[in-house]
C-alpha cells in the first residue's frame, strides 16, 4: 500500500496500525457504481438529511474512481457491465474496499439467468455484503459501519501478511457447503 | 510520436491516428494530437458516469466544444425480466415488472395487472376501491418520481441543494409507501384481479398530513429553481424538440407535453376510473429543458390534487373490496401481520389446516400453479412519468406468461438525444438528457 | 422437455387437476362489423388503399383491439398509407414473439400504432418463417422504430431490411444467440445450499 508497509514489526507498527485505520475509517469516499434500484437507495443515504452518510465521514462521493476508496456496488451487474465495473475497481487506487449492495450485487438475487452476473465477487472481490432488495438506508448506513471498524483494525505490513495467512488456512480446512448436510441452520 | 504512453496509446484505424485517453499525463497526447492535422475529438462518457443519469454511455464526437454527433449506448442493465417472466406464474409477474422502472414500480404494475386483467375479461370487475387506491399509489409515486427527476437533474447540472430538498420530499412519500405496502420500493403492491391488502389503519389521515406538508415544501422548492438565472441559462433554448421531432420520434410524456400538446393518457383514454378526477394537463410552449422542468413542477400540484379526491373517495368506501370476488384469480387469504411478518392471516391457516380440505387444495393450487389466462394477446398503456408505458402480453392459456414485453417510454425516449443535442455545446447535453429523465432499469430491461 | 425438479419428466403435473390442455393462440379472421371505431379504420384503409384485400391476411378483433395482419412485402406500403392518410402518426415501437409450433409463421412482429389525431389505436403484426427472417425495416415511415427495431433483432433474431444501423443494442456485441427466442434457454444456474441443489427456473417443475 505505501511506506508504512515496510515499517519492522513491533510496538511502533501497532501504533501506526491505529493511528492509519482511525483515519482511513473516517474517510471513506466511495465511489458513485449505482446501477439499478440499489443506487436510488445509496443516494437517499447520500442526500436525505433524515440518514446524513455524512455523519460517518462518506459523503463525498467520488465520480473519479482515484479518488475513491469504497465501491459500493448499488445494483445488479449485468454481463456487459461486469468489464466496465472490473475496470474502475482496477483504476481505484489501494487501499480500497467493495460493499455489495442488495441481493443482486451480492448473488444475482432474483434474477437467475442469461443476464446477469450471479454475485459481483465473480468479479471483484468483496469485503461487506448487504443483504435485502432494496436494503433500506439504515441498512447501508451499517454495513458501512461495520465495515469501518474491519478497516479500523486493519493490520499492516508483517501483521497483515500474517493475518492473510491465517485466513487462507482456515478457508482452505473449512468443510465447503455441499457438504454440510442436514438441517438449514 | 513520443514514447509510449500508457495512458493515452495511439493506434492507427482506416480513420487516421485515434488515441484512447484513460487518464493520467494529458501533455503527452497535447504533443501528440498537436501533430495530426484533424480536430475531431471522440469522448466517451459513461457507462459509469455521474452526470449520465444511470449506466448511460454516451458517445460523442467534438469539434472543438460543439457535438456534431451523439450515440447514445445502452444495455449496461439488461436484466432480462421480460424472459424471466416466462416461468413464473402472472401473480408473480408483478414482482419482476416493479423492478424495470424502479422509479415508477407502481405505473409498471398497474401496466402489467390492467393488461392481464383484460386478457382475464375482468376489467370490469375490479372492486372500485381497489382502483381507487391504485390512482392514489400511482400519483403519489409520480411525486417520488419527479423529485427524483427534479433533483438529480439539478444536480447534474450543478446545483446541489435542490437534491437534498427533493429527495427530502421523497422520503415523505416513501413513509407513505412503507406503512401501506411494507416496503420504500419495489413493492409488488398492485397484483391481478386488486391490491394486495387494504389501507391498514390511519393511512388516509397520515396522506392527509403529508399532502398539506408537500404543498407547503414544492412552493419553496420552487424558488430554489425558478428564477435562478444560472438555472434558466443552463435549460432555456436547451435540448430543443418540437412537436414534429417528437410524432416521428414516437416520443410521449413531458417532453411531448412541453411541446404544447396536452396528450396525457389519464385524460384521453381513462384506466383506472380517472375520468372521475378533476386535474388539468400541464403544457408548455417552449419545447426545451426549462418547459420540461416546469411541467414536472407543476404536474406535482395535479398530483396531490388527485391524491385529496382518492383520500375523500376511499373514506366513502371505507370496507369495501379490494380484490375480484372471483376465487379462482384472488389471493386466497388477505394478508396480515404475525409476529414472523407479513402472511397469510391466522384465520385463514386456521380453516384450511383444520377444517376445510378443499379450502386447503385450492389454496395450495392457486398459490403454487396459479390461475389460467385465456389465450390471446392485449396491449395497455398507461401514463406513467415518462410518457406512455404500454405493457404488450401474450397467453397461450396456460399459468405464466407466454411473452411479456414492456413499451417503456425511458427506452423510447432516450433516442432523442441526438436529436435534441448535436449542434449544441458539449455540456448542454447534459441537461437534455436529464430533461427526458430515462430510468435504466426501464431502458435496458 | 428437461427433467425438472424431484425427477419430474414431461409437464411436471402429477395432479390431473385442471385441465391443462394448451390453447392454441391462433385466432381466425374476425367477422364484420367489428365494433367500435374499427369498421371506419378498416374502411377508411380499404379506400385508401386498393390492394387491401391482397396486403392484409386477417382482421382480427380481440378484446377490444383491433389486429391487421400485414403480408411483409406490403408492410411499408400499409405503414405509409396509415400515417399519412389515416392519422397514424405514431408507432409505439415492435416488438417480436416467438411461435415455435406455428410452423412457417414462426415470427411474429407486432407494431401498436397510435392516433393522435383521432385517438384511436391498432396493431399491425407481421409473421414470417424462421429461416427467412426478414421484414422490412418502417424506420423511414416512423423513426422512433429505429432502437425498437434493433432490439427485436437482438432479442429474436428477426433482420429489418433497409433500417440504417442494425447491431445489438442490449446485449454485448460478440453475444452468441438470440435470447428471448423460445429455444434460448433462460440460462440459470443451479444453486446449491448444504446438500440440497435447486434447479434453475427453466429446468424446474413446472405447470402448463
Ligand atoms: S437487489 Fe433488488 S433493489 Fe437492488 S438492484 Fe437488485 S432488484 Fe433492485
Amino acid at each position: 500500500m505505501g511506506l508504512e508497509e515496510k515499517i519492522p514489526s513491533g510496538f511502533l507498527l501497532t501504533t501506526v496500525e491505529k493511528l492509519a485505520g482511525y483515519m482511513r475509517k473516517n474517510s471513506l469516499w466511495p465511489a458513485t457504481f449505482g446501477l439499478a434500484c440499489c443506487a436510488i437507495e445509496m443516494m437517499a443515504v447520500g442526500s436525505a438529511a433524515k440518514y446524513d452518510i455524512a455523519r460517518f465521514g462518506s459523503e463525498v462521493f467520488r465520480a473519479s474512481p482515484r479518488q475513491a476508496d469504497l465501491m459500493i456496488v448499488a445494483g445488479r451487474v449485468s454481463n456487459k457491465m461486469a468489464p466496465v465495473l472490473r475496470q474502475i475497481y482496477d483504476q481505484m487506487s489501494a487501499p480500497k474496499w467493495v460493499l455489495a449492495m442488495g441481493a443482486c450485487a451480492s448473488s444475482g438475487g432474483m434474477f437467475n439467468n442469461y443476464a446477469i452476473v450471479q454475485g459481483v465477487d465473480h468479479v471483484v472481490p468483496v469485503d461487506i455484503y448487504l443483504p435485502g432488495c432494496p436494503p433500506r438506508p439504515e441498512m447501508l448506513l451499517d454495513a458501512i459501519i461495520k465495515l469501518q471498524e474491519q478497516i479500523n483494525d486493519t493490520k499492516l505490513g508483517a501483521n497483515r501478511a500474517q493475518i492473510i495467512k491465517e485466513v487462507e488456512l482456515a478457508a482452505m480446512n473449512a468443510k465447503p457447503t455441499h457438504e454440510m448436510k442436514g438441517l438449514l441452520a | 510520436m513520443t514514447t509510449f504512453d500508457p495512458y493515452a496509446p495511439s493506434r492507427e484505424t482506416t480513420e487516421g491516428k485515434v488515441f484512447s485517453v484513460t487518464g493520467g499525463d494529458w501533455d503527452a497526447l497535447v504533443q501528440d494530437i498537436g501533430a495530426t492535422k484533424e480536430e475531431r475529438v471522440v469522448v466517451n462518457m459513461g457507462p459509469q458516469h455521474p452526470s449520465t443519469h444511470g449506466v448511460l454511455r454516451l458517445v460523442l464526437e467534438l469539434e472543438g466544444e460543439t457535438i456534431t454527433e451523439a450515440r447514445a449506448g445502452i444495455g449496461y442493465l439488461h436484466t432480462g425480466i421480460e424472459k424471466n417472466m416466462e416461468y413464473r406464474s402472472w401473480t408473480q409477474g408483478t414482482t419482476f415488472v416493479t423492478r424495470m422502472d424502479y422509479l415508477g414500480p407502481l405505473h409498471n404494475e398497474t401496466a402489467y395487472c390492467l393488461a392481464v386483467e383484460k386478457l382475464l375479461g375482468i376489467t370490469n370487475d375490479i372492486p372500485e376501491r381497489a382502483s381507487v387506491i391504485r390512482v392514489m399509489m400511482m400519483e403519489l409515486n409520480r411525486i417520488s418520481s419527479h423529485m427524483v427527476a427534479l433533483g438529480t437533474g439539478a444536480l447534474e447540472l450543478g446545483a446541489i441543494s435542490p437534491m437534498f430538498f427533493a429527495f427530502r420530499e421523497r422520503e415523505t412519500v416513501l413513509e407513505i409507501f412503507e406503512m401501506i405496502t411494507g416496503l420504500r420500493m419495489n413493492m409488488a403492491y398492485i397484483r391481478p384481479g386488486g391490491v394486495q391488502q387494504d389501507l391498514p389503519e390511519g393511512a388516509l389521515t397520515k396522506i392527509r398530513d403529508s399532502v398539506k406538508l408537500m404543498r407547503k415544501n414544492f412552493k419553496e422548492n420552487a424558488t430554489l429553481l425558478i428564477g435562478n438565472s444560472i438555472w434558466m441559462k443552463r435549460t432555456q433554448g436547451i435540448g430543443y424538440l418540437d412537436l414534429a421531432g417528437c410524432t416521428t420520434l414516437g416520443i410521449t410524456g413531458p417532453v411531448l407535453r412541453s411541446t404544447g400538446l396536452p396528450w396525457d393518457l389519464r385524460k384521453l383514454q381513462p384506466y383506472c376510473g380517472y375520468e372521475n378526477y378533476n386535474f388539468d394537463v400541464v403544457t408548455a410552449d417552449t419545447c426545451d429543458v426549462y418547459g420540461r422542468f416546469l411541467i414536472r413542477m407543476n404536474e406535482l400540484e395535479q398530483s396531490l390534487r388527485i391524491i385529496e379526491q382518492c383520500v375523500d373517495k376511499l373514506e366513502k368506501l371505507e370496507g369495501a373490496p379490494v380484490m375480484v370476488a372471483d376465487k379462482k384469480i384472488a389471493w386466497p387469504a388477505q394478508l396480515a401481520l404475525g409476529g414472523d411478518g407479513l402472511g397469510n392471516s391466522l384465520d385463514h391457516i386456521r380453516q384450511i389446516m383444520g377444517t376445510s380440505m378443499e379450502s386447503l387444495i385450492h389454496h395450495f393450487k392457486l398459490v403454487t400453479e396459479g390461475f389460467h389466462v385465456p389465450a390471446g394477446q392485449a396491449y395497455v398503456a398507461i401514463e406513467s412519468p415518462r410518457g406512455e408505458l404500454g405493457a404488450s402480453i401474450v397467453s397461450d392459456g396456460g399459468t405464466k406468461p407466454y411473452r411479456v414485453h414492456f413499451r417503456e417510454p425511458s427506452f423510447n425516449n432516450l433516442q432523442a438525444t441526438a436529436a435534441m443535442s448535436e449542434g449544441g455545446m458539449v455540456a448542454d447535453i447534459i441537461g437534455a438528457v436529464a430533461s427526458i429523465d430515462p430510468v435504466m432499469g426501464g431502458v435496458d430491461r | 422437455m428437461t427433467d425438472g425438479m424431484f425427477g419430474a419428466k414431461g409437464t411436471g403435473d402429477t395432479s390431473g387437476y385442471g385441465g391443462l390442455v394448451r390453447q392454441a393462440v391462433n385466432f381466425g379472421s374476425s367477422e364484420r362489423p367489428y365494433g367500435s371505431y374499427f369498421d371506419e379504420v378498416a374502411d377508411d384503409l380499404e379506400r385508401a388503399y386498393p390492394e387491401f384485400s391482397e396486403a392484409i391476411e386477417r382482421v382480427v378483433v380481440d378484446r377490444g383491439e383491433l389486429t391487421l395482419h400485414v403480408k411483409r412485402e406490403k408492410l411499408v406500403e400499409v405503414a405509409f398509407i396509415l400515417r399519412d392518410k389515416l392519422k397514424f402518426e405514431m408507432c409505439m415501437g415492435v416488438n417480436g414473439v416467438h411461435y415455435p409450433e406455428q410452423t412457417g409463421r414462426e415470427l411474429h412482429a407486432v407494431y401498436p400504432l397510435l392516433s393522435l389525431t383521432k385517438n384511436q389505436r391498432i396493431r399491425l403484426e407481421v409473421s414470417v418463417p424462421d429461416g427467412d427472417a426478414h421484414i422490412p425495416s418502417v424506420v423511414e415511415v416512423w423513426a422512433g422504430n429505429n432502437w425498437h427495431e434493433r432490439e427485436t433483432f437482438d432479442m429474436f433474431g428477426i433482420i429489418f431490411d433497409g433500417h440504417p444501423g442494425l447491431t445489438r443494442i442490449l446485449m454485448p456485441d460478440d453475444w452468441e444467440g438470440h435470447p428471448q427466442r423460445k429455444d434460448y434457454s433462460l440460462g440459470g444456474i443451479a444453486v446449491e445450499y448444504k446438500g440440497a441443489t435447486t434447479p434453475p427456473p427453466s429446468e424446474r417443475r413446472s405447470y402448463k
